[in-house]
């Protein structure tokens, strides 16, 4: 009975020692934001939201946002649509080398994304073309689609063939009996892999940060702001962007995750 | 004949079927052959080449390898890379096995999703904002020197930040949120009679627990433990953060390359050995990472 009762004291000691550790450098961030001075270290001034107005006010950072939704919303889009397309043809049908293909479609997420950056980088540099958002959008689905490819591939269970089976002999084409049989059916696993991509993407630095050149991310930015050390301003974009993925993942767990579990 | 009719009908929409099979996979395919596979042989070559002075000299010769080998300060990278990522690798299963197991086993089953929610949230700040916010806590008057301070602990501020030690709090605290995902995934897959059948055999928790729970396991903490060997050996931002300009890893040092030299030949040759060293980490745990179809 002590043995057991010592046992959980030391389970939940051991818990709420992790979760300090892994709050800990959150909750500084988020409070220091709100500081009243301009250093985000103790001691804390007092509460103020003048580092949420310089956020705001700051023209550079807005469009680093601003082209960060774009890079991910565009690579995802591509990627989930590139890796749908192999998914299926490479559930439904039977390719010679189908398994080089998949290990050439996954091949790339076992590759650092410093290795891929500095790949493309070069190959752009040998063929003069110059750097852009549209490289690193380039860059993006080289990593976003073997991730998407291997979600979706993995959902397609050979369950689904029959009810594809039956459109087809009802008269729809390949095309008709993708967008209105495979893909509502997979519609779980879609966006899972598209909420991931945007998530990646959005979140990318090297990549982002060896493709770009004039228009940058938002990691990008947010790089160049660390610059001038400390700041309360990086502390309020950084808790900004932290809330907004918070919120994003709380949307997702209650409308698409709770809807599965239900099913 | 009838027969013979069948076939070739049957074998012609075969061939139709493939056609647009292979029209439906050749945009992926293209894709990854133009950007990842093409970039990735021209490196290769390019590793190859050498710069001197301003000019690169598009020679075959293994100069840059010849040179990581001889010189100091590039081998170091590696070494520096290799132990880092395998402190790192240790620690962060070290701490997230118990966080798995105990919200497995401990937390009540309808607050364990909470629980786990709740244990990978900060995974969701932006990585480069992950590694600044350890800066702020442990930086020359962060928070723990000025707690550590004013409680009296110290009389001087510690180096913490710009320090190895720094470089492995911020990777561990990434990565403990990883494993912890992929080994309690694992943990509450397992059927519960294999620990009865173990408690029925004689077998205390302790052995319950160290030959039956932990090998079967082992596939889980295998793959998080992969991933985060290769996650952590590629980056660059945690280490130019947190670890500064001191014991620089392979990556800073790509970068450097990159940067003030511009020398691609090097860095694609340093990149070539980084691939390596995740190829034999993947060697080594290839029998227990599988991808499998549903």
């Amino acid at each position: 009975m002590l043995r057991q009762i010592s046992a959980s004291v030391l389970s939940w000691t051991y818990l709420v020692f992790v979760y300090a550790f892994i709050f800990l450098p959150v909750a500084v961030l988020v409070l220091f934001s709100f500081q009243d001075g301009r250093l985000p270290v103790p001691p804390f001034n007092g509460f103020s939201l003048q580092w949420y107005e310089a956020v705001f006010a700051d023209r550079k950072l807005m469009a680093a946002l601003g082209n960060s939704m774009v890079v991910a919303l565009i690579s995802s889009v591509i990627s989930v649509l590139l890796g749908f397309l192999a998914a299926y043809a490479l559930a439904r049908y039977k390719l010679p080398g189908s398994a080089l293909q998949r290990g050439l479609l996954i091949a790339p997420m076992t590759v650092s994304y410093l290795i891929i950056a500095l790949g493309l980088l070069s190959l752009m540099n040998a063929l003069h073309i110059p750097l852009s958002l549209l490289t690193v959008c380039i860059g993006h689905v080289v990593i976003n689609l073997p991730l998407c490819f291997a979600i979706i591939y993995a959902s397609m269970g050979d369950h689904h063939i029959n009810i594809e089976r039956a459109a087809r002999d009802l008269g729809a084409n390949d095309f008709k009996v993708m967008a209105l049989v495979t893909a509502p059916m997979l519609m779980p696993s879609i966006l899972a892999a598209f909420f991931l991509s945007v998530t990646f993407s959005w979140d990318e630095f090297i990549i982002a940060f060896l493709l770009s050149r004039f228009d940058v991310t938002l990691p990008v930015e947010i790089w160049s702001m660390l610059r001038s050390g400390l700041n309360p301003k990086t502390n309020a974009i950084g808790s900004l962007v932290f809330l907004a993925s918070v919120a994003v993942l709380l949307f997702l767990e209650l409308s698409l995750f709770g809807r599965t579990k239900k099913q | 004949m009838a027969d013979a009719g069948t076939l070739t009908s049957a074998t012609a929409l075969e061939d139709a079927d493939r056609r647009k099979a292979w029209g439906f996979v050749a945009p992926a395919l293209l894709w990854t052959i133009a950007f990842f596979v093409v970039p990735f042989a021209f490196m290769g070559a390019m590793s190859l080449w050498k710069r001197e002075g301003r000019d690169l000299v598009r020679v075959w010769n293994l100069d840059n390898y010849a040179r990581f080998f001889s010189e100091n300060a590039l081998f170091q990278g590696l070494v520096n890379s290799l132990e880092i990522t395998v402190i790192v690798t240790v620690i962060s299963v070290l701490l997230a096995y118990p966080l798995a197991w105990i919200i497995a086993e401990r937390v009540p089953k309808r607050l364990q999703r909470m629980a786990l929610i709740l244990a990978i949230l900060p995974f969701w700040t932006s990585y480069v904002v992950r590694s600044y916010s350890w800066l702020l806590v442990l930086s020359k008057n962060g928070v723990i020197n000025q707690l550590f301070m004013n409680v009296g602990l110290i009389s001087e501020p510690l180096q913490l930040a710009s320090t190895r030690t720094a470089t492995v709090i911020g990777f561990v605290h990434f990565f403990v949120m990883l494993l912890t995902l992929t080994i309690y995934s694992n943990l509450i897959q397992l059927s519960p009679n294999y620990r009865r059948a173990a408690a029925d055999l004689g077998a205390n928790a302790f052995q319950t627990f160290w030959h039956v729970v932990l090998p079967l396991t082992l596939p889980g903490i295998m793959t998080g433990a992969f991933l985060t060997f290769v996650l952590c050996i590629g980056d660059y931002v945690t280490p130019q953060i947190l670890g500064g300009n001191n014991e620089l890893v392979l990556p800073q040092i790509i970068m450097l390359q990159l940067g003030r030299r511009a020398d691609f030949p090097m860095a694609a040759a340093l990149s070539i050995v980084l691939m390596l060293a995740v190829t034999v980490a993947y060697l080594a745990c290839a029998r227990w990472l599988k991808i499998e179809r549903a």
